[in-house]
């Protein structure tokens, strides 16, 4: 997948973390710069946006009380009351993943979310939570997790195995779900907007069929802004899930 | 992933190009990445859960009290303005009662003085009629003996035409009062 040739498209370079700078002694790449930005943004939004404490909201305002409002209500809805001290959690986690998802769709912009081992660490952060809190709140009976409530002896282990399985499997399917969208997202617009390019500069009658790969990549572009907000919704939505199971371990 | 050129310390590309690791999968920018999510995220869970969230919450809980106040005192005011209605009701039904009663009783009044004036026109007419009657029974007794008067001199003068002698007036009362009496 590397680059074959001189001006071949390649889709991969938009994922290459290089260094940018440096900032005292940490080294400052373009990966760390974009998480900067995501949190320039949060804090535009959720604080410099809301310091004016109005009591009819402006613009500003009211997309951080609708932000809030929003995740609020998933917490609430998947994870109950008990399930708001996990609020600020979830909340820096669904604007961490949608402002780094919605950078990321600005061309020749990078995308946080699309590397594997931030979002891994992000789905770790949530099961380590869960891991923790549900020792911390239910002791060894957080283990009844793994045991399905009215199931025959004979496949009580087999049962358990797969529960294991899947619980080990929550922070892959956490973390590869949203690398992946948005790897194969930046991608394919990639390789779509590099077709436009191709064929405006092949200068022969190829030329005329550039509106094509450009239709598609507007069209892409649009599935993607889906996908971005979609993509932190779920990654919420299922933290919400999982802390739900560490509040409440029963079957 | 082979790591087969992952000899670079930092975060070690040209470009990408030279490097055939998918960069995604590349670990030489795990470290980097890691440090710097651990920090970015750190201080975004700080700030929004120190200022951003709490400041929300109380915007969201002040607008909740105000509408709620707001609420009340329409509430109230809406009170206040049926209280009012109902007393002004109240006021205009006693009124009604009021003119009723006062209606009822100069009506009562005027019946009452209707009544004693028609009897006591009654009563003078009733004594005028008695007068009157008494009047005429009077003269009627009064002409009654005048008649005989008059028959009495009709006879003598009928008799004193007829015999021409005049008869005494005594003989003459005395055979009128005998036929009339007959």
């Amino acid at each position: 997948m590397a680059a074959e040739s001189e001006g071949a498209i390649d889709p991969i370079h938009q994922f290459v973390i290089e260094p940018m700078f440096h900032l005292g002694g940490l080294t400052v790449t373009n990966s760390a710069a974009y998480m900067i930005a995501i949190l320039v943004v949060a804090t535009f939004v959720m604080i410099i946006g809301t310091a004016p404490k109005a009591l009819v909201p402006g613009r500003l305002q009211s997309l951080g009380e609708v932000a809030y409002e929003f995740v609020a209500s998933t917490v609430r809805g998947s994870a109950g009351h008990e399930g708001m001290r996990f609020f600020p959690l979830v909340f820096s986690l669904f604007m961490f993943v949608l402002i780094a998802n919605l950078i990321g769709l600005i061309p020749f912009t990078f995308s946080v979310t699309s590397h594997i081992i931030v979002t891994f660490a992000l789905a770790a952060i949530v099961i380590l939570t869960v891991i923790l809190y549900g020792f911390y709140k239910n002791g060894l009976h957080f283990l009844g997790l793994f045991v399905p409530s009215g199931v025959s002896p004979v496949l009580l282990p087999l049962l358990v195995l797969i529960e294991v399985i899947s619980f080990i499997s929550r922070p892959i399917s956490l973390s590869v779900r949203l690398f992946a969208n948005m790897l194969a997202g930046h991608i394919t617009l990639n390789v779509f907007g590099g077709f436009v390019a191709m064929l405006l500069a092949s200068g022969t009658w190829a030329v005329i069929l550039s509106p094509l790969p450009f239709a598609m990549t507007v069209a892409l572009s649009a599935l993607e802004l889906l996908v971005a907000f979609l993509q932190a919704y779920v990654f919420a939505i299922l933290t919400c899930v999982y802390l739900n199971d560490a509040i409440h371990p029963g079957h | 992933m082979a790591s087969t050129e992952q000899t670079n310390t930092e975060v070690g590309h040209d470009g990408g190009h030279a490097s055939g690791v998918f960069p995604p999968f590349d670990p030489s920018t795990f470290g980097s990445q890691l440090l710097w999510l651990a920090i970015i995220f750190g201080a975004l869970y700080l700030l929004m859960s120190r200022v951003g969230l709490p400041r929300v919450e109380g915007i969201l809980a002040a607008r909740k009290a105000a509408h709620d106040s707001d609420l009340a005192e329409a509430a109230r005011l809406r009170a206040e303005t049926e209280d009012a209605i109902a007393s002004f009701e109240k006021a205009l039904a006693d009124a009604h009662a009021h003119a009723e009663e006062i209606g009822q009783s100069t009506r009562d009044k005027l019946n009452a003085e209707i009544i004693a004036k028609r009897k006591a026109f009654d009563a003078e007419l009733t004594a005028n009629l008695d007068a009157e009657e008494h009047t005429i029974a009077a003269n009627k007794t009064k002409a009654m003996q005048n008649v005989g008067e008059i028959a009495t001199e009709s006879t003598i003068a009928i008799i004193q035409h007829l015999t021409g002698q005049a008869p005494s007036a005594a003989d003459a009362s005395a055979a009128v009062r005998h036929v009339s009496n007959a």
